[in-house]
């Protein structure tokens, strides 16, 4: 017979429940007390956001489900009645489709910050591939639900996304018809999309969960990319993190607030407020904006195949991303070799976004082709050879002491050592 | 570092956000800008305005557009009154049933009665025009990239003839800011066409701006409601993050660092 | 806690600790003021719309009803019996002794018209749909209406006189609008 779990917790109710089902302990052990490396610049605050991002997605997604209609012959409708009729549908609409597009903004801000500070080397590697499970969740849904509302470029999203299947050899145009439910993007597909829709980000509450739990085995990194050596070099998540994300909070409230109240259209197309017609394409059909760097990458190859290949292999090489940054020296900031390539890169990605939303001719499709050829580059070429040539500078001793720069020159190597937990 | 990292993210999100204003544009001639009652970041819509864009719609264009996502009861937001609202539903038929002898009947419009459309489907409605469709006018300052200065800038300008060298199309009209220029609808607003019912004037472009006005009511009724709470959140939010700054500063003082 | 946290000179330490442990309450109380309000659009979002609350009221067409005959209209999703009542009809509904009703109510309580009967035809037992409007239907014991689920019946007042059901039928708001309409809600 096992006893009670043995709680410090003073309130006596907390501590009844706390003896049975010790969440409160392991909230206190992981959200209070879990040791944080004390030097997180304001990038580390994106997590969190993400996290509460999620939640509103969540919340505001499940009350619009109450008022949508999923059938080809009501949906737009229904979304306009929610826009409105329903009392503040307007409000909760708006959030929702914005909150989209800010999901995308945070989350691919916490990936820069990842692939800047080297937060996806060792011993981290899992953590960042379940993020990029995360990220193709996302994309799923998002795709899924800007199909709902039922308006010109649901309809032709849909179903130019959808065909991308068909490039698969021989089973491509079969599958196709298995995700229509039918001939063309109609109802089954309309019905079936909602329902994944809502099912998706629950999958995504999940795999976050796993994330987290990875993220409180090996612990944060942070802006210098060396592990804390001692207690000198963490503070208490709580109230110090706690306090620092509910301020980022804020901030990314006041901006996300403006795009709701202010400009809701902004970042979405005018095509989508047309009811969807099978019968007439839009003049230029674009993805939303979060889309818009790897439908670049799949316009970039004049072969369907090649290109959807391309396509999903731009996410996958995330994946062994790992793997292929050779590099012992987590943070850009000691690797100035590494510097100019990972802005490089970064400016390739805006660059890849804006050809993506251009029409596919002229100078548009050579600046994706270049666009696309350094993304590939970067991480198959460039990450993996410049580990071996570069001379990363001195680190630090510890997070403590990121002065002590003096320390002498740290053969690139060697310098795997202040790597492993202290 | 930081700052410059900071700011290139700012960059990247402005550059990525701007194809959508030039490519909206695309092909289209882009339509010159207009002062708007309701624009910019707190415009509210001009009710009289408004009203005469309504007579307008009703007198005018809803001879072959609907605007199936408004009812009668909608109109008391831009200031009709309920009786007014009552009189204007009653003056169209709109069917209902089944009555219990299993037939659809016609009854006078309620204030609870979408607007009524002229044509049962769009099929109908190709039938009687030539083939093209006079699409629904509800959304319709939404649904276009250039939104209300488009609409005006298409309703007044038509060209009676095309620039020289241009090959007449029959049954089209030549409008300059049309994507592609020839439209199947004739010009809509001639001066003094209709007489407005305060008595303002009902030159082409004073009608384009009313009718304008209404559409963008139209379209996002909730404007004015959404721009206040705005307001108001955005306030909270900055008060609320002023103290949270505050508050994080007093704890972050205990650290050395 | 583990971070070296710097004790300030104690009188100055405590004035400084009320001023953040108040600045603390009043972030925190505006914040939660701020989650109260964001949650109060969702609660408001399941309330009726607009759309159903401007088909809230519905106005009937008493003329084509003859006397001795009922119409079943629908008002906010429910059935409403309307009745033009025989002048028998209003004599039996005038003529009982309110000590013999389990819910007793004068038949001038019950119309504003003695002609017009205007209830919302709803069982108040269980909810069912009592049987009484068409000529062929069975009236029950009392001339009014029968509840085929429970077995209540009804007079022609709408009253309960036998059966399970608790209350007599349940009067919905109306008005006459003209001799010949009424709007109901």
């Amino acid at each position: 017979m096992a006893g009670l779990h043995k709680s410090d917790m003073k309130n006596p109710v907390v501590r009844w429940i706390d003896e049975r089902l010790p969440i409160p302990s392991m909230l206190n052990k992981e959200y209070a007390q879990f040791p944080t490396p004390k030097n997180f610049n304001y990038f580390w605050n994106f997590g969190a956001l993400a996290m509460v991002n999620l939640v509103v997605m969540i919340v505001t997604g499940i009350f619009l489900a109450m008022h949508y209609t999923a059938h080809t012959a009501y949906a737009f409708d229904s979304v306009e009645r929610i826009m409105r009729d329903v009392n503040y549908g307007w409000l909760i609409r708006y959030i929702h489709m914005n909150g989209a597009s800010m999901f995308f903004i945070v989350v691919y801000i916490h990936i820069f910050r990842g692939l800047y500070y080297g937060s996806y080397k060792t011993p981290r590697e899992l953590l960042w591939m379940l993020g990029v499970v995360i990220l193709l969740l996302m994309m799923a849904t998002a795709f899924m639900g800007y199909v709902l509302p039922w308006g010109q470029m649901s309809f032709w999203g849909a179903t130019v996304i959808t065909n991308l299947f068909s490039a698969i050899p021989i089973v491509g145009p079969d599958i196709v018809v298995w995700l229509w439910g039918g001939f063309s993007v109609d109802n089954p597909t309309l019905n079936r999309f909602f329902s994944l829709h809502y099912l998706l980000p629950f999958l995504i509450v999940g795999v976050v969960f796993l994330h987290v739990v990875a993220l409180h085995i090996t612990g944060s990194n942070n802006p210098l990319g060396i592990e804390p050596k001692g207690p000198q070099d963490t503070i208490p998540f709580h109230p110090y993190y706690t306090i620092k994300d509910t301020f980022g909070l804020c901030i990314y409230l006041i901006v996300f607030a403006f795009l709701v109240f202010f400009m809701p259209n902004y970042l979405g197309h005018a095509d989508n407020y047309i009811p969807a017609n099978p019968l007439v394409t839009p003049a230029h059909i674009v993805p939303e904006w979060y889309f818009l760097p790897f439908y670049a990458i799949l316009r970039a190859v004049p072969d369907k195949l090649g290109g959807v290949l391309l396509m999903f292999g731009s996410i996958a090489v995330l994946f062994v991303l790992p793997w292929l940054d050779t590099s012992p020296v987590r943070s850009m900031k000691f690797r100035p070799l590494a510097r100019p390539f990972f802005w490089m890169f970064a400016i390739a990605c805006v660059v890849l976004g804006y050809a993506g939303a251009m029409p596919a001719e002229g100078i548009w499709v050579t600046i994706s082709r270049v666009g696309t050829a350094y993304y590939f580059m970067y991480f198959l070429v460039i990450l993996p050879v410049l580990g071996k040539l570069e001379r990363p500078r001195p680190l630090p001793e510890s997070i403590s002491a990121p002065v002590l720069r003096g320390g002498g020159p740290v053969p690139a190597g060697a310098s795997a050592k202040p790597m492993e937990k202290a | 570092m930081m700052r410059s990292l900071r700011n290139a993210v700012v960059a990247a999100a402005l550059v990525l956000a701007t194809p959508f204003a030039a490519n909206a544009a695309g092909e289209v001639v882009k339509p010159p800008a207009q002062d708007w009652s309701f624009g910019g970041l707190f415009g509210t819509f001009d009710r009289a305005s408004a009203q005469r864009g309504f007579q307008v719609y009703k007198e005018v264009c809803a001879a072959c557009h609907a605007m199936k996502q408004i009812s009668y009861r909608n109109l008391a937001e831009i200031g009709l009154s309920e009786d007014e609202i009552r009189a204007i539903a009653a003056e169209v038929q709109v069917q209902d049933g089944p009555n219990d002898d299993g037939e659809m009947f016609e009854r006078p419009g309620r204030a609870s009665d979408r607007f009524r459309s002229p044509f049962p489907n769009e099929r109908a409605a190709r039938a009687v025009n030539n083939g093209a469709y006079p699409v629904d006018l509800s959304l319709i300052i939404k649904a276009r990239g250039g939104g209300a200065d488009y609409l005006y800038a298409l309703l007044t300008g038509y060209r009676d003839e095309p620039p020289p060298g241009v090959p007449v199309m029959d049954g089209m009209h030549y409008n300059d800011y049309f994507p592609g220029h020839w439209i199947a609808m004739g010009r809509p607003l001639n001066d003094d066409q209709i007489v407005y019912a305060d008595g303002t004037p009902a030159t082409t472009s004073q009608m384009a701006r009313d009718v304008t006005t209404f559409m963008a009511w139209a379209a996002e009724p909730e404007l004015e409601q959404r721009r206040a709470m705005g307001v108001r959140v955005i306030l909270f939010l900055t008060i609320l993050a002023g103290m949270t700054y505050a508050v994080k500063r007093k704890i972050w003082a205990d650290l050395k660092h | 806690m583990a971070n070296a946290a710097t004790a300030t000179g104690s009188a100055d330490g405590r004035s400084a600790e009320t001023r953040r442990d108040f600045l603390k309450l009043t972030t925190t109380a505006m914040a939660a003021v701020g989650v109260g309000a964001f949650a109060w659009p969702f609660i408001d979002s399941m309330n009726p719309s607009a759309s159903v609350l401007a088909l809230a009221s519905t106005e009937v067409d008493l003329a084509p009803i003859a006397e001795g005959q009922a119409i079943t209209v629908v008002w906010r999703g429910k059935p409403v019996f309307v009745r033009h009542r025989t002048a028998d009809d209003i004599r039996a509904a005038a003529d009982v002794n309110m000590s013999a009703l389990p819910d007793p109510a004068t038949d001038q309580s019950r119309v504003q018209k003695p002609a017009w009967l205007v209830m919302i035809g709803i069982c108040t037992h269980l909810g069912c749909v009592p049987l009484g409007q068409r000529p062929t239907d069975p009236k029950g014991d009392f001339g009014g209406w029968f509840c085929p689920c429970h077995g209540s019946h009804y007079d022609t007042s709408g009253r309960i006189r036998r059966g399970p059901a608790p209350r007599n039928l349940e009067i919905p708001e109306y008005a006459f609008l003209t001799d010949t309409s009424i709007r109901i809600g």
